[in-house]
């Protein structure tokens, strides 16, 4: 968790290994347009220790289906501007394949869990962005990811 | 017994701030904390469905009992990424 811009290329450094074919980085940015609003910016906030533990959780699933993946997940807290990276997400293995499904896993899985919300600025007002209600022991969302992961 | 609730996102709003201290009584669980809470901010029970919590900084559930000094975290829906 960090309250300073990403920085992608750290982000994938801290996963590339010598027997890694591939890296696959995602990286999720803020849009200037959503639910037809005019976005300013957003601002995130996090339970960042619970945040944590919860990337941790993510890395220990996806080894579990995919073990000789490695993976690493950077999110912002704070104000973030549009344009402005808010999440990026390495994952490194020896083919590709597994690379993309990890790190697409990764995303589904931090939209599930962690406990991050954002907090959407825009012309004319302000409102907080609600999802999933958090739970890890929910096996048909984990599914879920791994159906996305796996498409 | 004498719990620390933190309150995120909308539900620190609601509440006025992000922690708390309150009372529960001996063998109550994250629910009973909750519906004290509750009780002082009634806009909080729109969110009685959808909330998750945590104590001592790791997921748990509302029927989970509570110990002195336990920090309790109440969640409301995620929106990471």
């Amino acid at each position: 968790m960090s309250d300073v811009p990403l920085d992608t290329a750290e982000v994938a450094a801290a996963v590339a290994a010598a027997g890694c074919g591939a890296v696959v980085t995602f990286v999720g940015l803020v849009r200037d347009r959503n639910a037809g609003r005019q976005v300013r910016f957003l601002d995130y906030e996090a339970f960042a220790p619970l945040a944590v533990r919860s990337f941790e959780r993510i890395a220990a699933e996806a080894s579990e289906r995919w073990p000789s993946v490695t993976l690493a997940i950077h999110h912002r807290t704070g104000r973030v501007a549009i344009g402005e990276a808010s999440v990026a997400i390495a994952a490194a293995s020896p083919h590709r394949a597994d690379a993309f499904s990890v790190s697409r896993y990764a995303i589904e899985r931090i939209k599930q869990i962690s406990p991050i919300w954002k907090h959407e600025h825009f012309d004319g007002g302000e409102v907080w962005i609600e999802g999933a209600t958090a739970d890890p022991q929910d096996e048909a969302a984990r599914q879920f990811a791994v159906n996305r992961a796996c498409s | 017994m004498l719990v620390t609730v933190r309150l995120f996102a909308r539900l620190r709003e609601i509440a006025g701030r992000s922690e708390l201290r309150i009372e529960v009584p001996d063998g109550g669980t994250v629910k009973d904390a909750w519906t004290i809470l509750s009780g002082r901010h009634p806009e909080l029970e729109a969110y009685a469905a959808s909330v998750s919590c945590a104590v001592n900084e790791d997921y748990t559930r509302m029927t989970s009992l509570l110990h002195d000094g336990d920090e309790v975290a109440f969640l409301p829906p995620v929106s990471g990424g």
